[in-house]
């Protein structure tokens, strides 16, 4: 039924290994942030695992997994196989190879410079030709779903794409977008310089590529996991998609909005003019506007499915919801965490009160909520569904699987809070320790890292409760016929009602004109004034 | 496209909270005056020690009772690393870093700046409150980065002078 289901197991086991390592590198820093003196603890162990956990996480974790889900929805939306699957495992080896590079010049303490790596922070030429392989596996990977998405077009003039493709595409569009300024910033800048073959690299430059990336990045996190709220969520929940053409009025205006508001992210930047920092702001505010969407009508998905089930008051449709299935109760808790996220979002892009939490623990605690939360439990819950169902096996441990996202949601809560509260009393994100020369000031934090160290062990008990009960499930499930993957079918079909939204050739063209007015002027500007570049160093 | 009527006042409701920050950022902007430091100046990193201005960081007080604050900021130290500035009299701080990237935020205000080499980083602000203030460096810059701080006295100074 999913022909690939070996490739696309293969992109999710990368996935989850990458999660373990990142899951234990975590709970080392969430006890070293708390003081607490292990043996192993040093500075450089740290700054180490920081890097680790950022890009083990970050990026292999959430490519990995979107590409191996894609892969799965786009064979179960068209019924049939992915074309150029030979490419498609090709595109899979080269991602591979990548994150193994990167993964030893990192755990050779070779590249220790987070996984923002701003230069002029040097790191080990491997660090940066391991991103740029990494990228490229990924585009094979969008190139194979258009590609599939296309020939069944051609055989299909007339039919609405598959909502769950849809969401896909504009996940690849974004992707696609996002990349260009990585890929430029890696291969153009950091590549040559770390090779030695330029000397220099202007650091101001390098943010403003790394940003056009960094942000929509967060898009492509976040895409697919709406992908599992409007087309799995539903279905398990019992219900149907309370509206599909408003979903795909959502992915639309992702594909519009995610890329030309990147300098929210560098608000505290000299070099780059308040002007376009504001105009990027007032782009970024109207994000929020798809996931408002997207909150009421997935709760309202669900809310369908209560009253199929018999619910009739006000409320007592929760009460019919299954919370005891980790696949619901995950994304469930996704969104409830999300909504947090969302609102501390908004404050971190506001132009005026981002100079109180930026660069503190407050940030953090935000994106732990977001790509920590929504997305990170949506894929670990929707791996309970989907994994037993590729390997044609029965999920094992499964009363581990039912109260891990509950463990997540409880440890995240604390870690996130706590967080929050420190970042707004002025700690910063990504430190060792914080004497500060016996500080009082900062003496203030230890109660505020020690709740997020505790958060850390709950998050980390739920890590080991998720990698236990999938590698239960490939070493000892039982082989047993599972039941079909389901999309859920919306309360009405979408007809011929707003094709437009269809018609991804029009958004890529509009959010390029958009990408453009954000991105032209201050770029153009920046090259043409007179910069100086930074040798580039390597403090760790 | 059918939109569910419930679903549409949400939609409205969203758009108007929307429109509600935007104004928000819009009159702190504009009527308050404030923007995130965002100062356009270069300076060649490898001569920040050299630079006439840079390499005798410290304090002035200017006639009308203001002050202008120079500082390096480098792997893993503020030079100065302690500034006394006058209370409730602007402040403008001058950054700049001769190696890599690193934060300057006063801990408990919104004095906030990343300090990049190549780029002086500058903002004004005014402390209405004395006693000593923390300032601490928040972008990883190295293995020391945590070890990098300066204090901050904010005293009384007299009037414009």
């Amino acid at each position: 039924m999913i022909p690939s289901r070996r490739l696309a197991l293969a992109n999710i086991w990368v996935a989850i290994s990458a999660f373990a390592i990142a899951a234990a590198m975590a709970v080392m820093q969430a006890l070293s942030r708390a003081d607490l003196d292990l043996p192993w603890r040093t500075a450089k162990m740290y700054y180490l695992s920081v890097t680790a956990h950022g890009v083990l996480m970050a990026i292999v974790f959430t490519t990995f997994f979107i590409m191996g889900l894609g892969y799965v929805v786009t064979e179960r939306s068209f019924d049939r196989a992915i074309t150029m699957k030979k490419f498609a495992w090709g595109s899979f080896w080269v991602a591979l190879f990548g994150t193994l590079c990167a993964a030893w010049a990192i755990f050779w303490g070779k590249a220790s410079v987070l996984y923002t790596f701003y230069p002029p922070l040097k790191a080990h030429p491997l660090f940066y030709i391991a991103v740029a392989l990494i990228v490229i596996g990924s585009w094979g990977w969008c190139w194979v779903i258009i590609h599939t998405y296309l020939t069944w077009k051609r055989a299909n003039l007339d039919a609405r794409t598959p909502l769950a493709v849809h969401g896909y595409l504009a996940t690849i569009i974004v992707w696609i977008l996002a990349t260009i300024g990585v890929a430029v910033e890696v291969m153009v800048m950091l590549i040559p310089w770390s090779l030695g073959i330029v000397d220099k690299v202007d650091p101001i430059m390098a943010r403003i590529l790394f940003w056009w990336f960094g942000h929509p990045l967060v898009y492509f996190w976040l895409l697919p996991a709406y992908v599992v709220w409007y087309t799995l969520a539903p279905k398990i929940a019992g219900g149907k998609l309370f509206s599909d053409p408003l979903a795909r009025l959502v992915f639309v205006l992702f594909i519009l909005l995610s890329t030309p508001v990147g300098f929210h992210h560098q608000f505290m930047d000299p070099g780059v003019p308040a002007g376009w920092k504001l105009f990027h702001t007032f782009n970024t505010m109207w994000i929020l506007f798809p996931s408002f969407i997207t909150a009421f009508t997935v709760i309202a998905s669900f809310e369908v499915a209560g009253r199929m089930k018999g619910a009739k008051g006000w409320f007592d449709w929760l009460e019919e919801l299954p919370w005891g299935n980790p696949a619901f109760s995950s994304v469930a808790l996704a969104m409830l965490m999300f909504a947090v996220g969302g609102f501390g979002g908004a404050i971190n892009a506001s132009f005026s009160m981002n100079a109180m939490i930026h660069n503190t623990a407050w940030v953090q605690g935000h994106f732990h909520t977001t790509v920590g939360t929504a997305v990170a439990l949506t894929f670990m819950g929707i791996s309970y569904h989907l994994v037993p169902k590729l390997l044609g096996r029965t999920l094992q441990m499964s009363l581990l699987a039912r109260i891990q996202p509950y463990l997540w949601f409880g440890g995240m809560l604390l870690f996130s809070v706590a967080n929050h509260q420190t970042g707004l009393a002025g700690m910063p994100r990504r430190i060792y320790q914080f004497e500060y020369g016996g500080s009082e000031i900062a003496d203030q934090w230890i109660a505020g890292t020690g709740i997020s160290a505790l958060g850390g062990v709950f998050l980390f008990v739920s890590s080991l409760c998720f990698v236990a009960v999938m590698f239960g499930t490939l070493l000892a499930g039982k082989r047993e016929e599972q039941p079909a993957i389901e999309f859920a079918t919306p309360l009405e079909q979408p007809g011929t009602k707003a094709r437009i939204l269809d018609r991804m050739g029009l958004w890529v063209v509009v959010a390029a004109v958009l990408i453009l007015a954000a991105y032209a002027i201050p770029i153009i500007n920046h090259l043409s004034a007179e910069t100086f570049g930074s040798r580039g160093l390597s403090p760790f | 496209m059918n939109v569910d009527l419930y679903e549409k006042i949400w939609m409205w409701a969203a758009a108007g909270i929307i429109v509600v920050f935007l104004a928000s950022i819009a009159f702190t902007t504009f009527g308050q005056a404030f923007t995130p430091p965002s100062h356009v100046e270069m300076i060649d990193p490898e001569t920040v020690r050299t630079d006439p201005e840079f390499s005798q960081p410290g304090v002035t007080i200017h006639e009308d009772g203001s002050a202008t604050v120079v500082m390096q900021a480098f792997l893993f130290a503020y030079l100065p690393n302690e500034v006394h500035v006058p209370r409730a009299r602007p402040v403008t701080f001058r950054v700049t870093s001769p190696d890599v990237i690193h934060g300057f935020q006063i801990v408990g205000t919104n004095g906030n700046t990343m300090v990049v080499p190549g780029y002086v980083s500058q903002f004004t602000t005014t402390f209405n409150r004395a006693g000593e203030y923390l300032i601490v460096c928040n972008e990883y810059c190295g293995l020391g980065h945590h070890n990098m701080f300066a204090r901050l006295i904010v005293e009384d100074m007299g009037g414009a002078r």
